[in-house]
């Protein structure tokens, strides 16, 4: 099978790699473009590791391949800091133990980004009910749950 | 592991794809939103000669008021069906049930035609369709046709659609203003798959009462619940009536065991959550 040129905006850049259409968007971020602050786990859509933002959706990154994301806009883990400094969601991660191995917590926060724009002041239950999602396997749930909700009240738009 | 070899197509239109699902003469898949097509490529429990990609057949993609039904493009991602506002006003039950597909970030992929496409028994939406009274549209070399949900379910993952065939839209009645609405479904853990759902909707005029059941995950295919709709039909929506609907309703089923219930559990369920799923879409109605 020959290969496909993929042409994609990766965090605000131009991006270009030459990959088989087999090519999981996944490992193209992580092989081809060596972004690899997202994390392959389960490969079958179910531990969520590898959710990313596609055209501002979130998204799993092992159930699309990278000839599909031709044209899309990508943001990985590696597109949240602004100028140096950790993103809001990031920082409230680091205050409230929202991560223990870390193994998650790309795609913990890429959906609880996602979760907060669709809905920017969610419940407790709404919380658990988006991460749900993402499996942590250090079962610092309580961390996270907290984590995203003091995300809420520093990302609201001030009224 | 890693999706096999294949070969690629990504049409821009449905004719171009047509046309490649008859070169290949049943060896090619049709891809959807992929939430279940490539983990099945990736466990190589699918090795198909082909990939014919739909999502850049933008003209798949819509959500259209039309005559009385709703009109929804097989591309149209399940996300876009839970933030419609025409799902939302008009077809109240489909939106509850979107809830419970997966999870968002799944829900940002997967089509609804590809849902239905699928065949999976304990899918949401076969369901609501099957409760609802809706159609699929089927086109082929020879056309279209459109079948109802007892027409297309033929058992486990399998329709009778052809495999030169592509499902291209849904059409569901609009739901009457003043109609209730339930869509009850136990899972392992949210966003897993059913175990059992229920989908029902209620809704009066001129005294007397119309009801909807529907099951998914109790069989091989999703199964309306005719005698224990006309129990409430007939009845009324009080709590005897709906009670009785319940037990109707687990004599009704023929579910299977699999790895995670037996078959007499799948049938208490389908009791149990029909019961809820009716008080609640009644306390819903005008």
């Amino acid at each position: 099978m020959t290969a496909a040129t993929v042409r994609l905006t990766v965090n605000g850049a131009a991006r270009e790699g030459r990959c088989e259409p087999r090519k999981l968007l996944v490992d193209f971020l992580r092989e081809d473009l060596g972004l690899t602050g997202t994390h392959v786990g389960c490969e079958h859509g179910i531990c969520g590791a590898c959710t990313v933002l596609i055209n501002g959706d979130a998204a799993r990154s092992c159930l699309m391949l990278a000839v599909q994301a031709d044209g899309a806009e990508i943001t990985t883990v590696e597109g949240l800091m602004r100028d140096g400094r950790l993103h809001p969601l990031q920082e409230a991660f680091r205050e409230h133990h929202g991560l223990q191995c870390g193994f998650c917590t790309p795609g913990m926060l890429l959906t609880a980004l996602d979760l907060l724009r669709t809905n920017p002041s969610p419940s407790e239950q709404e919380v658990r009910e988006g991460i749900s999602a993402v499996l942590c396997r250090c079962t610092g749930y309580h961390g996270i749950v907290k984590a995203v909700r003091a995300a809420a009240v520093t990302l609201a738009p001030s009224r | 592991m890693k999706p096999p070899k294949f070969e690629y197509h990504a049409p821009s239109t449905l004719d171009e794809a047509l046309a490649l699902l008859a070169r290949y003469n049943g060896d090619a898949k049709l891809l959807a939103g992929g939430q279940s097509l490539v983990p099945l490529l990736n466990f190589r429990l699918a090795r198909p000669a082909a990939l014919i990609d739909l999502n850049r057949i933008t003209s798949l993609a819509y959500i259209r008021e039309h005559d009385g039904h709703v009109r929804l493009g097989a591309m149209t991602r399940q996300r876009a069906i839970e933030f419609s506002p025409v799902v939302a006003r008009r077809l109240p039950l489909l939106r509850e049930a979107t809830r419970w597909v997966g999870h968002l970030p799944i829900r940002s992929r997967g089509t609804i035609g590809g849902s239905i496409a699928h065949a999976d028994p304990s899918a949401e939406y076969p369901a609501v369709l099957t409760a609802l009274e809706g159609e699929v549209v089927a086109r082929g070399p020879k056309g279209e046709r459109t079948l109802s949900s007892g027409a297309l379910f033929e058992t486990y993952l399998t329709t009778t659609l052809a495999p030169d065939e592509i499902l291209t839209e849904v059409r569901l009645p609009v739901m009457p203003e003043g109609a209730g609405w339930a869509f009850e479904e136990l899972a392992r853990r949210h966003g897993d798959f059913a175990i059992v759902g229920v989908a029902a909707a209620v809704w009066r005029s001129g005294g007397r009462v119309t009801a909807r059941l529907a099951t998914a995950g109790a069989g091989g295919t999703p199964r309306r619940l005719r005698a224990a709709e006309e129990i409430v039909e007939r009845d009324g929506l009080g709590a005897a009536a709906i009670e009785a609907a319940g037990r109707r309703a687990s004599e009704l089923v023929e579910p299977d065991a699999d790895i995670h219930a037996s078959a007499d559990y799948r049938r208490h369920l389908a009791g149990v959550l029909t019961e809820r799923a009716l008080k609640r879409a009644a306390e819903r109605a005008a």
